[in-house]
């Protein structure tokens, strides 16, 4: 009871302004932090927090314990608990097995392709936007290229299918430029690549450039005055104005980006692929939703989930690392 | 007119000016001439659409309703349908509650542990369990082949409560306080006086919510692997334009049916896409505040 008292006392006297009725900054400073006594005071956060961490435990935290598969011969009647421990072999049989040089070689170029093509292309597109000021025009622009986002990625891959087969638009397209029969592309070797880049494109172009728009619009107006008394060109101006006036935002999304390169998503690659070009197309993900999902061998593919997140996670820290280093700018 | 000597356009900024418009409208028509083959396709003569080659920018010979007339009887699409709208009703419904909830306790001063557990949480973000455990801990807890499993998985995540947090910081303390002095509780300062001044962020929020669980058909392929008549609008429109449309065709009694497919399909393309391609122009202005926020808090 005194404790509360004095606690209290403290905290109304503190110097710091008082922000809500619970602990007071102040307060909380001057006494040792007491858990029994904030939890008395401030029950029904408790209970929030208990709600929000119990989510976060089942559906973020038990996954991760369930990485331990990755070391077992797992069965779901025995659990993970109970079920044999095999160290490394299942990580040795994907590494020895006939599919793991093609996965790796298919990830590396998807993510790599879609980071070269689909990282700058929202930048260019919003640069160029920005250089417009017919208000009408570029309303129009925006509105219609932000469209294709919300095709969903069923529909999306649906229609990829349709135009690239014999006698689809993009097929007679490309037959009518390299000249011979319109045929179906997406069996053909490395345009499995290509074709899920450009399909990325078509849905994320716009809607990609949104924040570097808002960005854009965020550079200080009187830089550009004072760049043009100086007599800097609209060129110049886009080197030393606008580009440093956005690098923060591009630095950022780079980061998030480069994190993702090795883990390409599976549902588009899902809906897109087929058995005719595996060779092409198969990535870790794919493979793991297929050994997992429908072969049920539930050690193997927790293996190789694993080694892509943590090449994932790797790739995220290393150019976080680099861009602070460089920039003094980065996510944490 | 001083003034227009610093702006003058200068023969190679107009020659830029031009090309920039020209690669502008170019990129404009690339993203539209698809939507516009499918709309057109759709309503001309399913027969003609399938020996067709090419793009089709106006209805071939006249205008023909009959691949609508066949999706409307097909009848596990608007099952999809009716199913998809329960299931955004209820993610709106529970992502709402749960973000407020987080983001309540994360902001302001009312909990000393806040940045411990937020870190915690944002754990999350760098590192994940992936999917084969993920499918492992839903089976466990008895979720595989229930509405659950299509709603709570995804319904509360750190980007949210980051979005959330933030926009419950910058309202002041005071107001809070004051609330206080007069009696309020925890609950009527959460959802009467903080809630209504987060009313945009809280709107952006919901449209991400709408906008995921409308293009969602990763955890029904993986939650729902017997329990068909839950699926999804995108499971089914995956069944139409991947597997074959024959089911659908053939069930409306229409001999010959292969001819009728792709009409069939863009039909059901546009069937499940106008209304949100409708809808977005109107409320585009909060994907852009939310696409900001999200980027600079997060």
């Amino acid at each position: 009871m005194k404790k509360r008292e004095k606690a209290e006392k403290i905290g109304a006297s503190a110097s710091r302004p008082v922000t809500g009725g619970y602990i007071i900054g102040g307060g909380v400073r001057a006494v040792p932090h007491n858990l029994i006594l904030d939890i008395r005071r401030n029950k029904l956060i408790y209970i929030l927090l208990v709600i929000v961490l119990a989510f976060f435990a089942v559906f973020n935290y038990a996954p991760m314990v369930g990485l331990l598969m990755a070391f077992q011969d797992f069965s779901p009647e025995r659990g993970i608990f109970g079920s044999e421990w095999v160290g490394f072999e299942n990580f040795v049989n994907f590494f020895s097995g006939p599919y793991a040089g093609r996965l790796i070689r298919n990830t590396i170029a998807i993510g790599v392709l879609d980071l070269v093509v689909n990282f700058p292309a929202p930048i260019i597109f919003a640069l160029l936007l920005n250089e417009i000021h017919e208000k009408y025009f570029k309303k129009t622009i925006q509105t219609i290229s932000y469209m294709p986002y919300f095709i969903s990625a069923v529909v999306a891959c649906g229609l990829v299918m349709d135009f690239t087969e014999a006698g689809g638009p993009i097929s007679v397209l490309v037959a009518n430029i390299v000249g011979g029969e319109s045929v179906n592309l997406i069996n053909q070797k490395q345009n499995f690549w290509l074709i899920y880049v450009l399909q990325n494109m078509w849905r994320g172009l716009g809607y990609g450039s949104i924040i570097y728009l808002s960005a854009l619009s965020s550079v200080d107006q009187e830089l550009y005055e004072a760049a043009r008394v100086d007599g800097a060109g609209k060129w110049k101006q886009m080197i030393h104005v606008t580009l440093p006036g956005i690098s923060t935002m591009i630095i950022m999304m780079l980061i998030l980006r480069m994190g993702a390169v090795f883990s390409v998503g599976a549902d588009k690659i899902l809906l897109l692929y087929s058995p005719a070009n595996y060779e092409y197309s198969d990535v870790i993900n794919t493979y793991v939703y297929r050994m997992g999902m429908t072969q049920a061998d539930y050690g193997l593919s927790t293996a190789v989930g694993l080694f892509n997140s943590i090449i994932g996670t790797i790739l995220l820290m290393t150019t976080n690392a680099i861009t602070k280093k460089l920039t003094d700018t980065a996510m944490f | 007119m001083k003034q227009s000597k610093l702006n003058r356009v200068t023969p190679s900024r107009a020659l830029f000016l031009v090309i920039a418009v020209i690669i502008l409208t170019a990129i404009a028509v690339v993203c539209f001439i698809p939507i516009w083959h499918v709309l057109m396709a759709s309503i001309s003569d399913p027969t003609q659409v399938n020996v067709s080659k090419g793009l089709i920018i106006a209805p071939l010979e006249r205008v023909d309703l009959t691949a609508y007339s066949m999706i409307l009887s097909y009848k596990t699409l608007w099952s999809g349908y009716r199913n998809t709208i329960f299931y955004i009703i209820l993610s709106c419904a529970l992502t709402g509650v749960l973000t407020v909830i987080a983001g309540f306790v994360f902001s302001g001063s009312r909990f000393y542990y806040r940045n411990t557990f937020m870190l915690i949480i944002s754990f999350t973000m760098l590192f994940n369990g992936g999917m084969i455990p993920t499918y492992m801990v839903i089976r466990s807890i008895g979720m595989v082949d229930t509405v659950a499993a299509m709603v709570v998985p995804g319904a509360l995540s750190v980007f949210n409560i980051i979005l959330m947090r933030t926009s419950m910081q910058e309202i002041s303390g005071a107001l809070e306080e004051a609330a206080r002095l007069d009696g309020a509780n925890d609950f009527v300062i959460m959802f009467q006086i903080i809630l209504p001044l987060c009313k945009a962020t809280f709107a952006v929020i919901m449209l991400f919510t709408i906008v995921m669980k409308w293009n969602d058909y990763m955890s029904a392929l993986l939650y729902l692997p017997t329990e068909t008549g839950l699926y999804p609008l995108q499971m089914e429109l995956r069944k139409i334009l991947f597997q074959s449309s024959q089911e659908i065709t053939s069930s409306s009694s229409v001999s010959n049916a292969t001819v009728y497919a792709r009409g069939v399909e863009y039909a059901a393309i546009i069937v499940s896409t106008l209304p949100i391609l409708l809808v977005y122009p109107f409320v585009q202005k909060y994907f852009v505040t939310g696409m900001t926020i999200g980027a600079v808090k997060a």
